[in-house]
């Protein structure tokens, strides 16, 4: 059924739809919205037979996740930023523990300075955590995912991150199309659990595992997850088989046919970037994008191959590596096995707009460098640097940026 | 080919408003109406950090077909200022489109609000939008009767479907007094 609504109650009714029997969460935004949403059905009594439990943080919304999903139940949580990375202990133990955890990262960056708005540096700073981590790139991608991702999650036992972009997508209202209960139960059937805590067959999860078998352990972990790599386009399949569009998978191509440039990307931005290769296409340059749609595991293969006809490559991104610059463009380089140019592009950091514009610029320029920062306000970072050659003690810097910026006198 | 001139044929509306204000409810109705029509619509906030009173933006696209694009409206072919005291303090008609519609929340005429330079360049209209909804909601939240007035003046959507994108946002007694407030804008701005 055709619906106008917002992102995060599209993943509310989508998640409702998937039948869960725990979801435990903590608000914050740009989460908030989702967890409101489910917090309503479920006391409606439109989930079946669900518990909603309200916890006093993200770590023990992860833990109650953790111990819900031990016991047999589907849950799911979701969060954003501080705290994704106030869960990040529970998050290896959810997935060292292979339990098939649901979670929806409403991306959004992560202080200092604090900073409420979209970029993906909360998922990215988790993203070899074990968890498998899909990116939606529309309101209706991140609802069926979220299908998606339960089946996933349930079949390889292990747990996945739906990321979404925060505000951008969870607060945007769009078109989607709600797929039924029937759909759903179809695609979708009853969890069964490779593990169970039950008093009549008593097990331990969460042995203490030492030299001996550590490796084996870690090595199995590995294995799995690139056991996703196939699974993933096996469930993306069926699902268009099932609902009759495309959702999913690892990759996804636009324009790359003939391309000499292929910019790399996720998420939501690929639609304004969609946009910027189709105005250049029209002036003949020859230009596609690669998205990537599932991050972790790594599809090098299907990135090696996407690339192949490509001359030189950018790659678009929402976070930064402090220290090594692009974190995408870090992964997209183990993908390439012949020498040609990988720019990374740092943009949209905490929320700052990727517009047309200066995308144009950006794809078009035969100078870029090996990191550049889109938009990046150079006169006023020259100004901070001078200030702190000058002065000792300089002051808090994100203070002075603001202060700069907004022209007042420095203190 | 995909995606072809989709810049062209899209509608850009940007609302500028005050925190309690309903400017996020109003571009978010707007795309539900348009929706109702059978088009695409897109609406988001600019996601500033929201109080009571400080000056918030938002956005609405409308297309026949898919909209991609996520940037915010920079060029928009319409604006909806729910608060004139913003004419002071923040840039309202920055990027407007040539020819482009302006529609105020004001009782006085675009003279009046020294805005008269405007008139010639662009398709204006004042409305006393706080003021219709003071009769019809009994609080002075001018969003639904100003898009029962963008109603009026622009050919995006049609009363109709303003007024059931409101019964679909609110129910019982405000979504009546918000509806009426809608259509007695509608008729007061097709009355001008």
């Amino acid at each position: 059924m055709l619906k106008q609504i917002e992102g995060s109650r599209a993943v509310a009714e989508a998640v409702a739809l998937c039948r869960p029997e725990v979801i435990c969460a903590y608000p914050i935004s740009p989460q908030t919205h989702i967890v409101e949403a489910l917090g309503e059905l479920v006391a409606q009594g439109s989930v079946g037979n669900c518990q909603f439990i309200n916890v006093e943080s993200e770590f023990a919304a992860m833990s109650v996740a953790i111990g819900a999903s031990a016991a047999g139940a589907r849950a799911y949580t979701a969060t954003a930023s501080q705290g994704l990375l106030y869960m990040a202990e529970a998050l290896f133990n959810a997935s060292g523990l292979g339990l098939p955890i649901v979670m929806t990262v409403a991306n959004r960056a992560i202080g200092a300075p604090i900073n409420i708005w979209n970029d993906h540096g909360d998922s990215m700073s988790q993203r070899d955590c074990g968890w498998i981590q899909l990116f939606a790139e529309t309101n209706q991608e991140a609802l069926d995912l979220h299908i998606q991702a339960f089946r996933l999650a349930e079949e390889l036992s292990l747990p996945v991150m739906v990321c979404m972009d925060g505000f951008i997508l969870t607060h945007a209202y769009e078109r989607v199309d709600m797929p039924t209960q029937k759909q759903v139960d179809a695609y979708l059937p009853p969890f069964e659990p490779r593990q169970i805590l039950d008093p009549d067959q008593p097990v331990s999860i969460g042995a203490m595992v030492g030299p001996e078998a550590f490796t084996e352990v870690r090595y199995l972990a590995h294995a799995k997850q690139m056991e996703a790599l196939e699974l993933v386009p096996q469930w993306a399949d069926e699902f268009r088989r099932a609902f009759g569009r495309e959702a999913g998978g690892l990759v996804h191509t636009y324009r790359t046919e003939d391309a000499d440039t292929v910019v790399v990307a996720l998420g939501s931005v690929l639609g304004t970037v969609k946009d910027t290769i189709d105005e250049m296409r029209r002036r003949g340059v020859r230009i596609g994008a690669l998205g990537i749609a599932c991050f972790r595991p790594w599809p090098l293969a299907a990135v090696r191959q996407a690339l192949a006809g490509a001359k030189r490559v950018i790659v678009l991104e929402k976070s930064l590596g402090v220290g090594i610059g692009g974190i995408v463009s870090t992964n997209v380089r183990t993908a390439l096995d012949r020498a040609i140019p990988v720019h990374s592009v740092i943009a949209g950091l905490g929320g700052r707009p990727i517009t047309r514009a200066s995308l144009g610029a950006i794809f078009a320029s035969d100078t870029l460098d090996h990191t550049t920062f889109l938009d990046l306000d150079r006169p006023l970072v020259e100004r901070v640097l001078a200030r702190e050659k000058e002065l000792r003690r300089s002051g808090p810097r994100a203070e002075t940026i603001l202060r700069e910026k907004h022209g007042l006198p420095a203190r | 080919m995909p995606g072809a001139d989709s810049v062209d044929l899209m509608f850009q509306i940007r609302i500028h408003g005050r925190g309690g204000q309903g400017v996020v409810s109003a571009a978010e109705m707007l795309s539900i109406a348009a929706f109702r029509e059978g088009r695409h619509a897109q609406a988001f906030p600019s996601f500033g950090s929201e109080r009571t009173g400080a000056p918030v933006v938002a956005y609405c696209r409308i297309d026949d077909k898919e909209i991609r694009l996520r940037e915010p409206v920079m060029q928009p072919d319409a604006l909806i200022i729910q608060d004139p005291t913003l004419l002071h303090q923040v840039d309202v008609f920055a990027g407007l489109a040539p020819g482009g519609t302006i529609l105020i929340n004001s009782s006085r005429s675009f003279e009046e609000l020294g805005l008269k330079e405007l008139v010639q360049r662009y398709r204006t209209r004042t409305l006393p939008a706080s003021e219709i909804a003071l009769r019809h909601v009994g609080r002075p939240l001018p969003n639904a009767a100003l898009l029962g007035g963008f109603a009026a003046v622009s050919n995006q959507v049609s009363l109709d479907s303003v007024t059931a994108a409101i019964r679909e946002k609110f129910s019982g007694k405000v979504a009546d007094g918000n509806a009426a407030a809608a259509s007695a804008a509608y008729r007061h701005a097709q009355a001008d």
